[in-house]
C-alpha cells in the first residue's frame, strides 16, 4: 500500500511531507550493524510516539558470503501514527550497503515499483571489474523493476570520521533516518549511549559524531523530509520482542526454573533470562540436550517448583516422551514452542505454524494436554502467567505456541505491572491428609491435588506406568480406562470455563477468516481494508487450540464460508481444489473435526510472516471465486453438517 | 528445668519422631528370587533408618528396567520416570530443594546406554545426589539382550553366539568425566560392604557414583559366579577417607589394600585393571572439593515476594520508553 501522503508545512523550517506510515529496511552483509541501527531507530520512533514493528532479516549462516543474495541481513522497521501489529507489505525506503543483498529481499517480495533505495555506490569504483559490472547491471535491473535508486556515499562520508567506516556506517544511517523522518536527534544519541553503555566514553562520543554527521548530511544533501503525526499515549510502555516478553512473563509468573537447550529461534529467551533471571530469584539451567531440559524441568516441578522449558520444532520432537510422562503422571509444566519452519531442520530462522498437530497429538498414546497460542508480543508475556496457573490447576503440561515472527518482531506494548497473584506461592510443606490419595480425582473434572516431597503423609511414587488413583501400578482394564478418562475430563472441564472467542467484524456474513498465533496483526489489518472495500468478511482468532474455545460451531454456522489463513502447509495447487484427497491445513482439519463444518484453508510456507496485502488478496480472490460460481448465500457450506 | 522442677541432665530427650525400617518399606518387592536388587534395597533402607531420615524428605528416582522398580519398594517419595533419564530428573528435583535426599537407581542399559549422554553431564554437574548403578551386565526386563557391560562372548537373545564387542567399563568411563567426585564399586552379595560403601556415598556432598555388581539369576547368573565363589578374585580398597569395613568383615577378603581415594591416578589404574583379574571393591575416588552445581542452582531461593516484585519492576524498566 502506498503511504497516505499530503503536504505539510508545520514543524521543521523546510516543508515536510506528512506520512501516516512508513516501512523502511536497512539491508547489508551480516556484521555491518544494520540490526543495531534499526532497533535503535525503532526505539526512537516509539519514544517519539509512533506505533512500531521491527523485524530482523536474518541469514541462516553466521557469516554468509558477503555481497550475496543468501547473505541479506538487516532489519525492517514499520512505523506510523497508529499501532502497528505486523511487518506490513512492501517497503517504502531501503538503505543498502551493497546491491547484491537487495536480491535477497527482492526474492522475499519486499519491494514494489516506487520503493526508494538509497545505495552505497562504492562498488562502482571497486578494484574488481567483476564487482563493478555486477553493480552496474543491478542498477539497470533495479530501474527496470521500477525502484527509485539514489546513490549515497555512506562509507565515504563515514571515512571522514572513523578509521573503519564499515563498522561506523550503521550509526551514520541512524542519524540520517532521524533527520529524514523529523525525529529528535537527541533521542538517537540516547540510544547510542545505551547501546554502547559498556564501552568507553570515547567510543560513545565517536558514535554520537557519526549520528550527528548522518543527521546533518541528510539535512544538507537529501531532498527527502517526512513527518509522521504522532499518537498521544498516556500509558507507560515497554519495547520488546516476543522472546523477551516470554522471558519476562516467565519471571513474572513466579516460575523459578527454566531448563532449555539452545535452538533457533527459541534460544534468545535464554539470553534474556541469562542475567535477569538470577536477579529475580530464578534458575536458568542450560541442559546437555533437549531431553534433559524437560527432564530437569519435570524434576523441579515434582519437587514443587513448576518449571518451564523452551524449544522449537526439532526440540519438541525430542521432548515428546517426557511430555507423555507429564500427561500420564499429571505433572505441571509450561512448554513453550517458538515455531520455525519444518519438518526436520527445515527453516531454522524462519517462521511457520506447522507444529500444531505435533503439539496436540505428537505424544504416543492418548495424551490430552492444554495448548495455547500467543497472537501478539503482549500475549507472549501474559500467556506464561496463565499457563503456569493452568498447569498447576489442571495438573499437567501446558504448551504455548509462538513463532519466529513473534520471537523477532519488536513492538511497544503497555507496560505490565507485576502483581502478587501472578507469582507462584511458596511450597506447601504441611502434612498431607492421609485419607487423600495421590490422585484423588474429582469425578466431574478429573482434577486432583498434588502432594509435594516434604509433605509428611503424601509419599507416593510417580510413575509413567498405568496407575490407580492411589498411584499404584495397575495393568487391569478398569484402572487404565479410569486414568484415561480422568485425564481427558480435565480438558473438558477447562473448555467449560473458557469464553467463546469474539468475532472481529459482523457476527454473521459471507466469509469468516479463522486464524491462530502471530498472523493476527496481518489478518486484522487486511480485514479492515477488505471491509472498507465493502466485503462481507469477519475474522476469528483462537488463543486456545486444545481444548478449543467453545461456541465455534455456532459462529461458523452464521457464515457462508469459513476459511483458515495461516503459515502452515496445505494443498493449494489448482488440481487440489475439488480433489477429495486434498490435504487441508492442520488448523482447518482441527476445526472441521471440532465443528463438523466445512472449512477451507489458504496457506503459504514461504518462511515469511503474512503481510496484510497477501491476506487482502486472498480475501478478494475468495469472493471472486465464490461469486463466479453463484450468488453469495447459495453455497451454505459453512452450515453443512456432515 | 527438668522433671518436677529439678535440674538434671539425665532426662531423655527423645526425637519427636523415630523411624524404624518399616517406615521405609513400600510395596512387596517383585524381583525374581535370588535377584541382587533385594540386598541393595535393604542396605538403602537401613541407611535411611540409621540416619533417621524423614521419609517425606527422601526421593527415590529411577529410569526403566528391573532395578528401576526400586522407588516402588520404598515408602518415600519416588519418581519412576523414563528409560535412561533418571539423572536429569534427579538434578531437577535437587535444583531448588537442597533439603531433599535424592537416591537414584539406574541400570547398565539405563545409565551406560540410552542415558549415557546424561551420565557424562550429571557427573560433571556433581549435584548432591547418590547414584546407584545396578550393573547386571544384561537387559533383564526386556528379557536377555546384550547390554553395554555384557562380557564379550556372553550369549544373549540379540547375540546368540556371544556378544561381539568388549564391554564398556563404567568405572573407567566415570573417572574420565570432568568434575567426577565420588566413585565406588561394590558387589550385591556382601551386605556389610554394600552398607558401608553406600553410606559413605550418601555422606559425600556431590554426585556419588556407586557401581553395584548385581546378580541376575534369570539371565546373567554366570557372570559374577566366580567372584561370588572366590573372594580372592576381589580386591578390597580401604582408607580412612574412603570406606572401612569392620575388621571381622574385612577378613573375608583375602586381597585387601589401602587406597587413598584422593589419588586419581591410582584410581584410574585400579579401574583399568577391573576385569583383568582382581575386581576392586570399595571407594576408588573421592574429592570433597569438586565444584557442586547446587551452589549455583540454589541462588535466589531466599527472595521474598516484595523483593521479587521490586526486582521484576526493575527488569521491566529496562525495556521502558
Amino acid at each position: 500500500m502506498k503511504p497516505d501522503t499530503q503536504s505539510s508545512s508545520t514543524g521543521a523550517s523546510s516543508a515536510r511531507t506528512e506520512v501516516r506510515e512508513q516501512i523502511i529496511e536497512i539491508v547489508s552483509d551480516s556484521g555491518e550493524g544494520a540490526q543495531k541501527a534499526g532497533q535503535a531507530f525503532g526505539a526512537v520512533c516509539a519514544k517519539s510516539g509512533c506505533g512500531v514493528w521491527t523485524v530482523e532479516i536474518i541469514p541462516a549462516e553466521i557469516k554468509p558470503p558477503s555481497r550475496s543474495r543468501a547473505g541479506a541481513s538487516g532489519i525492517r522497521i514499520r512505523f506510523g501514527s497508529d499501532t502497528v501489529t505486523n511487518m506490513g507489505d512492501e517497503a517504502d525506503l531501503v538503505i543498502a550497503f551493497n546491491e547484491q543483498v537487495l536480491y535477497g529481499r527482492i526474492d522475499a517480495d519486499a519491494f514494489r515499483p516506487g520503493t526508494r533505495i538509497l545505495l552505497d555506490p562504492k562498488w562502482r569504483t571497486d578494484d574488481s571489474p567483476k564487482i563493478r559490472k555486477m553493480y552496474e547491471d543491478a542498477l539497470v535491473d533495479f530501474e527496470q523493476r521500477g525502484f527509485v535508486v539514489q546513490e549515497l556515499a555512506i562509507e565515504e562520508e563515514c571515512a571522514k570520521l572513523v578509521k573503519n567506516p564499515r563498522l561506523g556506517k550503521n550509526m551514520f544511517i541512524l542519524g540520517l533516518l532521524t533527520q529524514v523522518y523529523g525525529m529528535d536527534v537527541e533521542l538517537a544519541m540516547g540510544e547510542a549511549s545505551f547501546l554502547f553503555r559498556r564501552k568507553s566514553d570515547e567510543v560513545i562520543a565517536r558514535n554520537h559524531d557519526l549520528i550527528r554527521a548522518g543527521f546533518n548530511f541528510a539535512k544538507e544533501n537529501m531532498p527527502l523530509a517526512y513527518e509522521v503525526p504522532q499518537r498521544q499515549t498516556t500509558e507507560s510502555q515497554v519495547v520488546m520482542n516476543g522472546n523477551q516478553a516470554l522471558a519476562l512473563g516467565i519471571m513474572a509468573s513466579g516460575i523459578e526454573v527454566v531448563a532449555m537447550y539452545p535452538i533457533t529461534p527459541a534460544t534468545s529467551v535464554s539470553h534474556h533470562l541469562g542475567g535477569a533471571y538470577t536477579r529475580v530469584g530464578g534458575l536458568l539451567h542450560q541442559a546437555e540436550d533437549e531431553i534433559a531440559a524437560i527432564g530437569f524441568a519435570l524434576g523441579a516441578t515434582y519437587a514443587g517448583k513448576t518449571a518451564c522449558t523452551v524449544t522449537s520444532g526439532p526440540g519438541l520432537a525430542l521432548k515428546t516422551e517426557f511430555l507423555g510422562l507429564a500427561v500420564m503422571a499429571e505433572l505441571p509444566l509450561v512448554l513453550i514452542n517458538v515455531q520455525r519452519g519444518g519438518p526436520s531442520t527445515g527453516l531454522p530462522t524462519k517462521v511457520e505454524q506447522g507444529d500444531l498437530f505435533a503439539s496436540l497429538y505428537g505424544t504416543p498414546g492418548d495424551a490430552p494436554k492444554i495448548v495455547m497460542a500467543a497472537a501478539t508480543i503482549e500475549e507472549c508475556f501474559h500467556m506464561v502467567i496463565t499457563a503456569r496457573k493452568l498447569a498447576e490447576t489442571f495438573r499437567g503440561p501446558v504448551l504455548i505456541l509462538t513463532d519466529a515472527n513473534l520471537a523477532t518482531g519488536v513492538q511497544p506494548i503497555p507496560r505490565p505491572h507485576p502483581r502478587e497473584e501472578w507469582i507462584a506461592p511458596p511450597i506447601d510443606s504441611s502434612p498431607w491428609d492421609p485419607n487423600v490419595s495421590a490422585y484423588d480425582w474429582d469425578e466431574e473434572t478429573g482434577i486432583s491435588p498434588r502432594p509435594i516431597p516434604g509433605q509428611p503423609g503424601g509419599e507416593y511414587v510417580l510413575t509413567g506406568l498405568a496407575h490407580t488413583g492411589d498411584a499404584h501400578v495397575a495393568y487391569d482394564p478398569d484402572s487404565n480406562e479410569k486414568g484415561m478418562e480422568m485425564r481427558s475430563k480435565k480438558l473438558r472441564a477447562l473448555q467449560k470455563s473458557l469464553r467463546p472467542p469474539k468475532v472481529n467484524g459482523d457476527p454473521s456474513g459471507e466469509l469468516l477468516i479463522v486464524g491462530w498465533g502471530s498472523t493476527l496483526g496481518a489478518i486484522d489489518e487486511a480485514l479492515g481494508r477488505a471491509r472498507a472495500e465493502g466485503y462481507s468478511v469477519s475474522s476469528l482468532h483462537l488463543r486456545f487450540v486444545s481444548p478449543m474455545e467453545p461456541g465455534i460451531k455456532e459462529i461458523f454456522e452464521r457464515f457462508d464460508r469459513v476459511l483458515t489463513i495461516g503459515i502452515q502447509y496445505s494443498d493449494q495447487d489448482p488440481a487440489s481444489t475439488d480433489d477429495p484427497a486434498r490435504r487441508r491445513s492442520q488448523f482447518a482439519a482441527l476445526l472441521r473435526d471440532e465443528t463438523l463444518c466445512d472449512v477451507d484453508s489458504w496457506s503459504q510456507v514461504h518462511g515469511q510472516p503474512l503481510s496484510p496485502g497477501i491476506v487482502l488478496d486472498v480475501i478478494q480472490k475468495n469472493f471472486e471465486r465464490a461469486h463466479s460460481k453463484g450468488e453469495p448465500g447459495e453455497e451454505k457450506t459453512g452450515a453443512t453438517i456432515s | 528445668m527438668g522433671m518436677f522442677g529439678t535440674e538434671n541432665d539425665w532426662e531423655l530427650d527423645p526425637p519427636p519422631r523415630y523411624f524404624s525400617l518399616e517406615d521405609y518399606e513400600g510395596g512387596a518387592a517383585r524381583w525374581c528370587p535370588g535377584c541382587g536388587d533385594f540386598g541393595v534395597l535393604t542396605a538403602v533402607q537401613r541407611i535411611c533408618r540409621d540416619e533417621q531420615l524423614e521419609p517425606e524428605q527422601i526421593v527415590a528416582v529411577s529410569g526403566i528396567g528391573c532395578s528401576s522398580r526400586f522407588p516402588h519398594y520404598m515408602d518415600t517419595y519416588g519418581f519412576h520416570g523414563l528409560h535412561g533419564r533418571p539423572l536429569p530428573v534427579a538434578c531437577g528435583i535437587k535444583s531448588r530443594r537442597p533439603d531433599l535426599k535424592v537416591w537414584v537407581a539406574t541400570g547398565d542399559g539405563d545409565c551406560c546406554s540410552i542415558g549415557a549422554g546424561h551420565w557424562i553431564h550429571a557427573i560433571r554437574y556433581n549435584m548432591d545426589i547418590t547414584v546407584m548403578l545396578f550393573d547386571n551386565n544384561v537387559y533383564g526386563l526386556t528379557k536377555n539382550q546384550t547390554s553395554p557391560t555384557s562380557p564379550q562372548g556372553m550369549k544373549t537373545n540379540t547375540h546368540p553366539r556371544g556378544a561381539w564387542l568388549p564391554p564398556l567399563n563404567p568405572l573407567r568411563a566415570v573417572l574420565g568425566f570432568t568434575n567426577c567426585s565420588f566413585v565406588a564399586q561394590v558387589v550385591d552379595w556382601n551386605p556389610a560392604l554394600l552398607y558401608e560403601t553406600l553410606r559413605a556415598a550418601y555422606h559425600h556432598r556431590g554426585t556419588s557414583f556407586v557401581r553395584i555388581l548385581q546378580r541376575c539369576p534369570a539371565f546373567s547368573g554366570q557372570v559374577f559366579e566366580h567372584l561370588q565363589h572366590d573372594p580372592a578374585s576381589l580386591l578390597l580398597l580401604q582408607h580412612e577417607d574412603g570406606m572401612q569395613l569392620d575388621p571381622k568383615v574385612a577378613k573375608l577378603f583375602p586381597n585387601s589394600t589401602t587406597h587413598d581415594p584422593s589419588d586419581m591416578k591410582a584410581a584410574r589404574e585400579i579401574a583399568d585393571s577391573d576385569g583383568e583379574g582382581k575386581v576392586p571393591v570399595g571407594v576408588l575416588y573421592r574429592d570433597p572439593n569438586s565444584a557442586v552445581y547446587d551452589d549455583f542452582t540454589n541462588l535466589g531461593m531466599e527472595m521474598g515476594l516484595d523483593e521479587k516484585i521490586k526486582a521484576l519492576d526493575t527488569e521491566l524498566d529496562r525495556f521502558a520508553i
